[in-house]
């Protein structure tokens, strides 16, 4: 019940820029405006709602659809126990959106995961480099138009 | 091209590398130090040694087949992994589990949850100094282990949880050697409890060091045993409970202070909870079906040669490596949709339905294919909030599957946890982290 609460004062307050809310297998998704990420969530983060842990950030490559890419946040609440998806989608062309270390410390690491494994930019971040991967890497590996068996040749030794 | 540190650090300091292959850093993974003597100014860790591609290889699989790459992510405590991914693919197919398999699952979970600790707390104390600490950590495990391996048939790769249940029944005079395995851990723990609560090195080097506050662990996103050793009560085991665990009844420790011997002290509480669970649940499982006499049944090539004929009404004897794939076994443990659930070998063996619905389970673009659309749904691993977000386009395979690893959330505190402290310091508090490289580093 709460979770649909939220989702209706989000609607009031942010009508023109949440595109679509819908609900699958039972949780609440919500669609909204790239350039409203940073408020919509400094909104949920704050009293009454207290979303105040970023429990996890992801990306998915829907190649062959337009916008192709699609940034997944999880949010949680500790005092009202539950989540919420937020969603934006990102076109390849202009592959950036906001970066969330400014509220959230473990979205550094997150988001660099996402950069390496995606190659989508984060404004704001303070450190953008690869996580998993290493420097020289080519490409990047999460996305669909990367081979699954693709080798890389080896990098030399560091001097 | 160089690394953050090296660009920051002062011409003074002095840059110390430990790891990635370093007794303390169990695991792989480094941490670059800047020094001024002993004190740390500045860190950087540095993962992704054991980078596999988890999540593409992922992509490449069919739902059943990925089952066994999920052991490989935390491989401290694998059960706990195929659960989440179990529970997360019957949240999109609507299944539910026979209420013994149910039970079979705590008892799993909590088991991998104990072997997971002890084993945290065994590196900890041992880089600490207190080997025998270590010793009757793994004594203990060994006696869990036993248990798993005895129901399951592996000590750590176990793909053991199936979509719709479990695998196989547990053994039959599983009580003896569970009870056994309880009492033992019992022992351990008190001896630890012995050993280290009020032993004056060990709380030099745990009391007060690295102390994380409430606001901290829950900007880093962290979950389970750390977070709780801060004081936030959260447990998904309580606040949103899966399989039996509402019919359980356990306490959540929490810590204090949030330094290393709270989360050391949380771990070990939580053991004891966990042993509860376990009691419990074997106290309140239902009842396994009566056995079948075997007294006429066939053996497995007389009844395929009677099948070409004729139906064949007798029950068939099949070989012990079979075990948990009879027909008996399904209604306790695996349940009857045959969508999702592979049909029990007598089928497969002897009637035309039977292999053509083995067929249409393993072919492929066959398998288990979950309606579109994405689910995320998470259980309470070893380190924290073990969450699996998958998207479904339809198919047999996921085409996308995201695992929310705790031990990402918490590593990447490590940084701020060791500024300013001393190189002693990051021992304990790297172990106190427990880090498991594979669910780290996928």
């Amino acid at each position: 019940m709460e979770e649909k609460k939220v989702v209706e004062e989000l609607k009031k307050k942010f009508s023109d820029r949440i595109k679509e809310v819908t609900v699958q297998f039972g949780d609440e998704i919500v669609l909204i405006e790239r350039d409203s990420l940073l408020d919509i969530v400094r909104f949920l983060k704050d009293e009454p709602y207290s979303y105040s842990m970023l429990l996890d950030l992801t990306c998915v490559d829907y190649k062959g659809q337009e916008p192709r890419f699609e940034m997944v946040y999880h949010l949680f609440s500790i005092p009202n126990v539950q989540r919420l998806r937020i969603k934006v989608r990102l076109s390849e062309e202009d592959l950036q959106v906001d970066s969330l270390t400014s509220l959230w410390k473990n979205a550094n690491w997150l988001e660099r995961e996402v950069y390496d494994m995606f190659g989508v930019k984060f404004k704001g971040h303070p450190d953008l480099r690869r996580i998993f991967m290493y420097d020289g890497f080519e490409g990047h590996p999460l996305r669909k138009d990367y081979p699954l068996r693709k080798r890389q040749p080896r990098i030399p030794l560091r001097k | 091209m160089p690394t953050r540190i090296q660009k920051e650090a002062s011409k003074e300091s002095l840059l110390l590398n430990m790891g990635p292959s370093h007794p303390a850093m169990h695991g792989t993974i480094r941490i670059m130090l800047e020094l001024d003597g002993e004190r740390i100014l500045n860190s950087e860790v540095e993962v992704g040694y054991l980078h596999r591609g988890f999540e593409k290889i992922c992509e490449n699989r069919t739902y059943f087949n990925l089952l066994p790459y999920t052991d490989r992510m935390n491989y401290v405590s694998p059960l706990i992994n195929n659960l989440g991914y179990v529970m997360t693919l019957e949240k999109m197919l609507g299944i539910e589990a026979p209420e013994r398999a149910q039970y079979i699952r705590v008892i799993m979970s909590e088991l991998s949850r104990i072997s997971d600790h002890l084993t945290c707390l065994a590196a900890m104390a041992m880089e600490c100094g207190a080997f025998t600490v270590f010793l009757y950590n793994v004594k203990a495990r060994e006696f869990i282990w036993d248990v798993i391996e005895e129901t399951t048939g592996a000590r750590m790769t176990t793909s053991y949880i199936r979509i719709g249940g479990v695998r196989a029944d547990l053994h039959p005079d599983y009580k003896t050697v569970l009870k056994k395995a309880i009492v033992e851990t019992r022992k351990v723990l008190k001896d630890i409890h012995g050993l280290l609560d009020k032993n004056k090195i060990y709380l030099n080097r745990t009391r007060d060091i690295a102390v994380v506050s409430k606001e901290m662990a829950i900007s880093y996103g962290w979950t389970g045993p750390c977070l709780r050793s801060t004081g936030v009560y959260y447990d998904v085991r309580k606040a949103s409970p899966y399989a039996a665990y509402d019919q359980l009844d356990f306490e959540v420790p929490l810590g204090e202070r949030g330094d290393n011997f709270d989360r050391y002290m949380v771990r070990m509480k939580e053991m004891e909870q966990s042993l509860r669970i376990i009691e419990q649940a074997m106290e309140k499982m239902p009842r396994p079906s009566p056995p079948k006499l075997m007294v006429d049944a066939l053996e497995p090539a007389e009844a395929i040669k009677a099948s070409r004929t004729k139906k064949v009404d007798k029950e068939i004897k099949l070989s012990p490596n079979l075990e948990g794939s009879e027909r008996g076994k399904y209604l306790d443990i695996l349940g009857t949709d045959k969508k999702y659930v592979v049909p029990p070998k007598e089928d497969t063996y002897t009637s035309i339905e039977g292999i053509i619905n083995h067929f249409k389970f393993f072919m492929r673009d066959h398998g288990i294919r979950p309606p579109k659309g994405e689910v995320y749904f998470s259980v309470e691993g070893g380190n924290g909030e073990l969450g699996y977000y998958i998207v479904s386009d339809g198919t047999d395979r996921p085409y996308r599957l995201h695992l929310r690893a705790p031990c990402f959330h918490i590593v990447s505190a490590l940084e701020e946890m060791i500024q300013g402290r001393y190189i002693a310091d990051v021992i304990p508090t790297f172990g106190s982290t427990n880090m498991i490289g594979g669910e780290l580093d996928r």
